[in-house]
């Protein structure tokens, strides 16, 4: 049984489902067993003991985004890279050179990034893409 | 047995998913109601054998992907859509068109899946399988995915940066 | 075996690999804070138990009895569920992590592991990144400004290291050529000439191992890259609007990746559970489990150590680190390993 393909991953559902049941059940126990005695103060957003001013959903810096993006790409990169590098043994060097012409023009656009100070964050030196 | 009931439940799940997506009105539940969507695909593909797909699917679209997707919503302070009425236009023909169109899917289907039937796992799925294809007989589309993700990169500083640059404009002009 | 066997036999091992995980973090924030303690020259928790050894469990009783709330300013069904997402990935990831051989039990041969699968590290690796939701949730659904800058810096800065993290993992997987973790701890079986272990820090991954370490400690949120809840500048960061039994889920999920962070250094770079063995059989079947152990809590301490010692980040600083050093650095590693391997084969 252990050898077929399917059983070796009913664990890991199995495991998500006994892990999901506990989560579950931690936040239940609490919300039974913990007392509840809410007063105005304590339900007004933390902010230091101070009266809250203005709404939290404010705008952020598109800087953000731009990660978030640029992760998607980069991931995607690591994706092909995972299952090269397992067969690179049998690839030998006609494998690295293929990679490496990847990984070169990808490389292009992580220096046209760099250049363009994306990756520099904030700080008295560059105050571009603020929004 | 066991395997079917799985995949018909997570095939539920998905289309579940899907529904709720357009249902929702608050745009993070639409989104992570996407998330559920992809995650079930994930589990659908590792059912029909393509391990590595599926763990592809994970990474890169629940977890990449929709991640940017939470994020703008988080930065843009989306709030809830107001309720249209919908389009009687929408009503009118959409339906019927949904209808119509699932049906000629399963009818192409039923007619025509003697002759294109595989069995679950026949396909290449494991990653070695996966390799062996996309860095032999898939070697250029791959080399061109290089040049796709260089042009994103740069279409996404173009884009982020767009605002600063009207504004130096505004300052210049 | 039937499937129904089977099926009893994996609820066994994942209710115990729970338990010994929850255990494991209930003691690491014990350990933690006496380590903390003896570092800044306190005693740390004394009072319940020999040694303070009880204290995770009046802990633990403490949270399930303070006042749950729920402020009226908040986005409910996400404020709830954000907390159990990250338990839930936290405690998920553990199922392929092998901790020692294959062993029998009366006639049920099984490994000590809940599942070995060829797509291990990858599962792993996918499980990390939906972890980032729990963060960014809890951030968002709060309504509370330091909630929001917290989640959005937590979840910046992990959507960043985790693709240094999963480059370094590159050069590991060249070697070993399979996703399995099993197989890459068997790849590191042997020694180099009768002595030097063939643990893959000792071939040519050892600036891997530290880009990995690096990345690892950031994408748990532990110091010295701790920004999202810098306690000076952003109060608790994500859960600052969060109590009780919720609170406490997060530092359960912050451990918990922890640990599963420790177990895959210690399987990917050190060689997993090989190590001497000796004396009767018995004990020649615990030996490994207690070898891969001692990496585990030795990098447990290395975390806590760190802690003690370096101060934190800024956060333009950090992004340079991640982006400008150790993705550049992760990415030369790669090329290097691959062209020795391709060479040599």
């Amino acid at each position: 049984m252990p050898d077929n393909y399917f059983a070796r991953y009913l664990p890991i559902l199995i495991h998500f489902s006994l892990a999901a049941l506990l989560a579950t059940a931690i936040v239940l126990l609490s919300w039974i067993i913990g007392y509840r005695r809410p007063t105005r103060a304590k339900l007004s957003p933390y902010e230091c003991g101070m009266t809250p001013v203005g709404d939290a959903r404010q705008r952020f810096s598109v800087k953000f985004y731009l990660v978030a993006m640029l992760f998607i790409l980069f991931d995607v990169e690591a994706v092909f890279l995972y299952p090269w590098a397992v067969i690179l043994r049998d690839l030998k060097m006609f494998g690295f050179w293929e990679m490496l012409v990847y990984i070169g023009i990808v490389l292009v656009g992580f220096f046209y990034i760099w250049k363009k100070g994306v990756l520099d964050w904030g700080g008295a030196s560059t105050g571009r893409g603020e929004v | 047995m066991l395997h079917l009931v799985l995949f018909l439940i997570f095939g539920a799940i998905c289309v579940a998913g899907a529904v709720n997506l357009l249902v929702q009105r608050h745009p993070i539940n639409s989104a992570l109601s996407l998330v559920a969507v992809m995650a079930s695909l994930a589990v659908e593909y590792l059912l029909l054998g393509a391990e590595f797909v599926a763990a592809v699917q994970v990474i890169v679209y629940a977890g990449a992907i929709m991640v940017l997707f939470v994020f703008v919503i988080m930065l843009l302070n989306a709030g809830e859509e107001a309720r249209t009425g919908g389009s009687r236009v929408a009503i009118l023909f959409g339906i019927p068109g949904m209808l119509a169109g699932s049906l000629l899917v399963a009818w192409v289907l039923i007619t025509h899946s003697g002759t294109q039937e595989v069995s679950a796992g026949a396909l290449p799925g494991p990653p070695r399988e996966i390799a062996n294809l996309l860095f032999h007989d898939f070697l250029l589309p791959f080399e061109v995915t290089s040049v796709l993700v260089l042009i994103a990169i740069m279409g996404a500083v173009v884009l982020a940066a767009r605002p600063e640059s009207i504004e130096q404009q505004k300052r210049e002009g | 075996m039937n499937l129904t066997t089977f099926i009893i036999v994996s609820v066994i091992k994942t209710v115990i690999a729970l338990f010994v995980l929850l255990t494991a973090v209930a003691y690491s924030v014990w350990l933690e804070r006496k380590v903390v303690g003896h570092i800044q020259n306190r005693w740390g928790p004394t009072r319940v138990g020999p040694f303070g050894l009880l204290q995770p469990l009046a802990d633990g009783a403490k949270f399930l009895f303070k006042e749950d709330l729920i402020p009226p300013h908040v986005y409910k069904p996400l404020y709830i569920a954000a907390p159990m997402l990250a338990v839930m990935f936290a405690l998920t990831s553990i199922s392929v992590i092998p901790i020692g051989n294959v062993v029998t039990i009366g006639n049920i041969k099984t490994p000590l592991q809940i599942t070995d699968v060829n797509i291990g590290l990858l599962i792993v690796l996918g499980i990390t990144s939906l972890g980032v939701y729990g963060v960014a949730l809890a951030g968002w659904s709060s309504n509370s400004k330091y909630s929001l800058l917290g989640g959005l810096r937590a979840s910046a800065q992990m959507v960043s290291y985790e693709i240094s993290l999963g480059l370094s993992l590159v050069g590991v997987l060249i070697l070993a050529g399979s996703f399995s973790l099993r197989a890459i701890v068997d790849a590191q079986a042997g020694t180099f000439w009768g002595f030097i272990p063939r643990w893959n820090i000792f071939q040519g991954q050892i600036i891997a191992f530290f880009i990995y370490l690096t990345a690892a400690y950031a994408e748990t949120n532990r110091v010295p890259f701790d920004l999202p809840e810098a306690e000076t500048e952003l109060v608790a960061g994500y859960h600052t609007e969060y109590s009780a039994m919720k609170f406490a889920m997060f530092f359960m999920a912050e451990y918990a990746n922890m640990i599963t962070v420790a177990c895959l250094a210690s399987l990917l770079f050190l060689g997993g559970w090989h190590g001497p063995l000796f004396g009767p059989p018995l004990l020649q079947a615990i030996l490994p489990v207690f070898w891969f152990g001692l990496r585990v809590f030795m990098f447990l301490f290395i975390y806590i150590w760190v802690r003690g010692t370096l101060p934190r980040f800024r956060y333009d600083q950090l992004m340079a680190f991640g982006w400008k050093f150790l993705l550049p650095m992760a990415i030369a590693n790669l090329v290097i390993t691959a062209l020795i391997v391709a060479i040599r084969s």
